[in-house]
């Protein structure tokens, strides 16, 4: 496996803060990688520091063995479509378009029209009076049009109804299978775009705490549900993501496959068992144990504080 | 379409298999492409080309450089060979464990096999009969 970046120690702190936090990871050179993880888990931070928007505080980031720091031929490969990406002023769609054309040495006109018809993108406003939506689906046709060896989108769905990110999906994957490339993004609609990728990456506060085969994902956890002292005695002894109790009532997401004793165990102790998908997974992930949650323990607590 | 149960490779690759047994792509007939399917069932390229490898490997189908994948010979009745040992596996197993949790002895499962056979055959009877008064009208 080539690897498209390497990040070793990577370390990035706001006032203090690790935003990212001792991060070491490849990511797969021409494939599609998807980065997974809740608001401030430290999927912006990375992109902004491969893409050399920004610099760590600690560790290096390397681009097809290059600092992007320092090579101007490595920026160059690199397109990054952010989700709150701001234009000049007077920019209308045209300016846009001609900007990156300039910009992006790979960059495909054809794909740029396609899109922009598709997306219904108009032509007349400047882009600072763009809705949420046509910003966002300026950016796709910015990101699929330059080619680029490297492309990260951040969130590039925000605002764009069902059709047009259908659009988005189904051009990313035609341009992706006539010209294969290297494509990392980032998203919060893992059911509806799981499929699109081949790799994830999930973050939790600045740390990788996954990075497999999507496929490999698939299956390869399960969920109970049922009395809150059954799921405790189930998951005792078997590696748990999560664990979620209210009153008598528990689930737990268990992290490996589901074999045939798993399935008796549950049995003998009236479990339900359910897949869990990997939108599922990251949510247990970015949960951990919320046994404390539980309403009438918090209740109890605040009468005892009283 | 897909669960979350497993794999969606393996998903495809079963989908695709039933295909063949149902005589949608008889044998010799050329399947998707990879990138066919991957468009079609908005999916990465990588999953929809590993569920065509392991069919592959199944030998139910036969990669042709350059042109594609088609059904191999013989793939049709590998697959109903395959499909009658999980039959006892995924089918007979799991109605006997119901059984037992109901009461249900052998001998009742069997009349109710029976029955429900009966009725099976009078309703497909039935059918027929409506669609050949279709025809004839």
């Amino acid at each position: 496996m080539t690897a498209a970046i390497k990040a070793r120690g990577l370390t990035r702190r706001y006032r203090g803060a690790p935003a990212l936090d001792d991060v070491t990871l490849d990511i797969q050179d021409g494939i599609i990688t998807g980065l997974l993880g809740r608001n401030g888990a430290g999927k912006t931070t990375f992109m902004s520091l491969a893409t050399a928007q920004d610099r760590p505080s600690s560790g290096t980031i390397s681009v097809h063995g290059h600092d992007p720091f320092e090579r101007a031929a490595t920026l160059e490969q690199l397109c990054f479509v952010r989700d709150n990406q701001r234009y000049p002023d007077d920019y209308k769609l045209k300016h846009a378009i001609r900007a990156a054309s300039f910009s992006y040495p790979h960059w495909s006109q054809d794909t740029a029209d396609r899109l922009i018809e598709q997306f219904r993108i108009p032509a007349k406003p400047v882009v600072k009076k763009f809705s949420r939506g046509q910003l966002s689906a300026l950016g796709i046709v910015l990101g699929l049009a330059s080619r680029s060896p490297i492309t990260f989108f951040d969130e590039p769905y925000l605002g764009l109804d069902a059709t047009a990110r259908h659009i988005f999906y189904d051009e990313l994957l035609r341009d992706y299978a006539e010209h294969p490339r290297t494509i990392i993004l980032s998203t919060h609609l893992i059911d509806e775009m799981d499929r699109l990728l081949e790799r994830v990456v999930i973050l939790d506060r600045g740390r990788v705490v996954r990075h497999a085969d999507v496929e490999e994902l698939r299956g390869g956890s399960f969920q109970v549900a049922g009395r809150s002292s059954a799921v405790d005695e189930f998951v005792r002894d078997r590696p748990t993501l999560s664990r979620r109790i209210v009153g008598g009532l528990g689930t737990a997401v268990v992290d490996s496959t589901l074999g045939d004793e798993d399935r008796a165990a549950a049995a003998s102790l009236s479990l339900d068992i359910s897949p869990v998908s990997l939108q599922d997974l990251v949510a247990a992930y970015g949960l951990g144990d919320t046994a404390d949650a539980d309403p009438a323990q918090h209740a109890q607590h605040e009468r005892s504080a009283a | 379409m897909f669960d979350d149960s497993r794999p969606i490779f393996l998903q495809l690759a079963d989908r695709i298999a039933d295909d063949i047994l149902r005589g949608v792509y008889p044998e010799g007939a050329q399947v998707p492409s990879t990138n066919e399917l991957a468009a079609h069932l908005r999916i990465n390229p990588a999953t929809a080309g590993k569920a065509l490898t392991t069919l592959v490997d199944r030998e139910i189908l036969v990669k042709r450089r350059g042109i594609g994948m088609f059904v191999a010979a013989g793939a049709g009745e590998r697959l109903a060979d395959e499909r009658r040992q999980g039959f006892i596996e995924h089918f007979i197993r799991p109605l006997l464990g119901e059984a037992r949790t109901l009461g249900l002895a052998t001998s009742d499962l069997i009349r109710l096999i029976e029955n429900e056979a009966r009725e099976h055959r009078s309703r497909e009877d039935g059918t027929r009969e409506n669609e050949a008064k279709e025809t004839a009208s």
